[in-house]
């Protein structure tokens, strides 16, 4: 009971000096929609760390460890294995509520920031983001070495959803900082969540969130809504418009 | 120009696709089949995945069959109670092969299954239509007659039915059966299966010419239609912009293919199609065989997303 107390008290005693200094961000579009002919863009997040008395004087040299999260979804990662001399989808695991897009960007490496268990704890880049994998009836994360981690995360790298960039982050001033987040053509729609943490010499110091929302809009999100929701409707109007196609085209290059 | 596809989800060129389209629409014209042998692998090939490609290539072919089967239909070349029994069997192996196709997507080996049925299929009737076509040319070359048509032991089955159009005294229960192999392996492999039936229908079932082809293109409409159904409510695949580009291109195409078909003799249009057949076959077998640069696949699962 005392020692819980106890414990209860020093946190609190380190959460206040830890909002010594107070972090102030914007990214450049809350809501970003994505048209017919959307084929990516970048979003800028600018922020600032703002001083107060409590701050100590020698704390000049801030890193900043910014993390985007697209809307979560349950994903498989498949192996192939040669099996009677062609390859065939044979092991597998189950990547529960992982985030859909996954960006990290600092202002220099990841690992040159803090230290390995406070990377690992505040989840600094991509080897220490938690993925929950479903092994076997557990939940649980793995090792980052891990064969399927690893294809997963490269996997969704290759197509731009998941990246990790230590140098994306730039200081304009010791206390104003920017940086780009880029959203591929093929972007998630949903709510993004961002996670700006701040670190000085190895420390945790603080972190803030925002949020941005992807939206579809126009004729295709009502496509895909349709094609989701009214399945019989939808499966009706394609064959109706096959109909119409062949039949014109029958009238249109009827030769007599 | 970019178009967002929306069930695909992702980005392609509306010209490139409208190009495919036309492509394939000459060589179904060129040959009077479908072509949905090769627009699936054409559009697994720019990156749409193997079930999207599989379900909305079924309403293009619905659509350029469609307009065949019009003008067949104005020509009194189909045969309405030989497709209506066809219809019977096929409808019943598009549902059985929408379920499967289904089911195998949820065991995560439809991509392989696709591949699989592509290489068996396209190899055997390839080959098949090749070696005839040969023969055929070579027939043709020493003046030799074709050999005469005998009865086999299918028109030994019972249920016997007459077929006024096509002139035939046939038994019901083959005609079902190859309707049911059509309908399945259509609705698996988004091919309306035109380029299998037709050769069944000549060789086995010893329909005539002149009816042949438009009584297939009718089972392929409905049975693809049907698949277009099937797929849209139970799987949500069918993208409905790519089809419709797929559509406009194919039944253009198509036009011009009719044109470049009628300059080439039987023997050498049968030899030419069971080539290309079987190249598309090899093609999916090599592609099984080789190490794929990427061992892994990624695919989103459950409700959400």
């Amino acid at each position: 009971m005392m020692r819980g107390a106890l414990a209860l008290l020093l946190v609190l005693l380190l959460g206040s000096a830890a909002r010594a200094e107070r972090l102030i961000v914007s990214v450049s579009n809350h809501r970003v929609t994505v048209t017919p002919n959307y084929s990516g863009e970048e979003l800028v997040l600018f922020g600032s760390v703002e001083k107060d008395a409590t701050t100590p004087a020698d704390r000049t040299a801030y890193d900043l460890v910014v993390t985007v999260m697209g809307p979560r979804a349950d994903m498989v990662t498949r192996r192939k294995e040669r099996t009677f001399g062609i390859w065939i989808n044979t092991d597998y695991r189950q990547f529960l509520q992982v985030p859909s897009y996954l960006a990290l960007f600092a202002n220099r490496p990841f690992d040159a920031i803090t230290s390995p268990e406070i990377a690992r704890r505040q989840q600094v880049g991509l080897n220490n983001v938690l993925l929950t994998q479903r092994v076997s009836g557990d939940f649980a994360d793995v090792v980052p070495n891990d064969v399927f981690r690893s294809a997963f995360i490269r996997l969704r790298t290759q197509r731009g959803l998941y990246r990790e960039d230590g140098s994306a982050v730039t200081f304009l001033t010791p206390t104003l900082f920017r940086t780009g987040i880029p959203l591929p053509a093929e972007v998630p729609i949903g709510t993004y969540e961002v996670e700006i943490r701040l670190f000085a010499n190895g420390a945790f110091i603080g972190k803030t969130e925002t949020a941005f929302e992807i939206v579809k809009v126009g004729f295709e999100q009502f496509v895909a809504t349709t094609a989701r929701q009214n399945g019989l409707i939808y499966g009706l109007v394609t064959a109706a418009m096959a109909l119409m196609t062949g039949w014109m085209a029958s009238i249109v290059f009827r030769k007599d | 120009m970019q178009l967002y596809l929306p069930i695909a989800d992702l980005p392609v060129n509306v010209f490139l696709v409208l190009a495919m389209g036309a492509a394939v629409g000459f060589v179904s014209g060129m040959f009077g089949i479908g072509g949905g042998f090769l627009m699936t692998p054409l559009l697994i090939f720019i990156g749409i995945t193997p079930a999207v490609a599989v379900a909305s290539v079924a309403s293009h072919i619905a659509a350029s069959s469609f307009s065949g089967a019009l003008s067949y239909w104005r020509r009194r070349a189909i045969d309405p109670a030989l497709a209506g029994v066809l219809l019977c069997g096929g409808v019943t192996g598009t549902a059985l092969g929408v379920w499967t196709f289904t089911q195998l997507r949820a065991l995560g080996q439809l991509d392989l299954m696709i591949a699989l049925s592509y290489v068996v299929l396209l190899t055997t009737v390839g080959s098949l239509m090749f070696s005839e076509g040969l023969r055929a040319l070579l027939r043709t070359r020493r003046g030799a007659l074709p050999p005469r048509r005998t009865h086999n032991w299918i028109h030994g089955l019972p249920l016997k039915m007459r077929f006024k159009r096509s002139k035939i005294y046939l038994s019901v229960i083959p005609v079902v059966i190859v309707g049911i192999m059509i309908g399945f392996i259509g609705a698996i492999m988004g091919i309306g299966g035109g380029f299998i039936l037709v050769p069944i229908m000549i060789y086995l079932l010893r329909v005539p010419t002149s009816t042949v082809i438009g009584t297939s293109m009718v089972l392929t409409l409905v049975t693809m239609l049907f698949a277009t159904m099937l797929h849209a409510v139970t799987n949500h695949l069918v993208d409905a912009v790519l089809a419709l580009i797929l559509m406009v291109g194919g039944v253009t195409g198509a036009q011009f293919g009719v044109r470049a078909g009628q300059k080439i003799r039987g023997e050498q249009l049968r030899l030419l199609l069971g080539l290309l057949i079987l190249s598309v076959g090899i093609r999916f077998a090599v592609e099984l065989v080789i190490q794929p640069s990427d061992l892994f696949t990624i695919r989103e699962f459950g409700a959400s997303g």
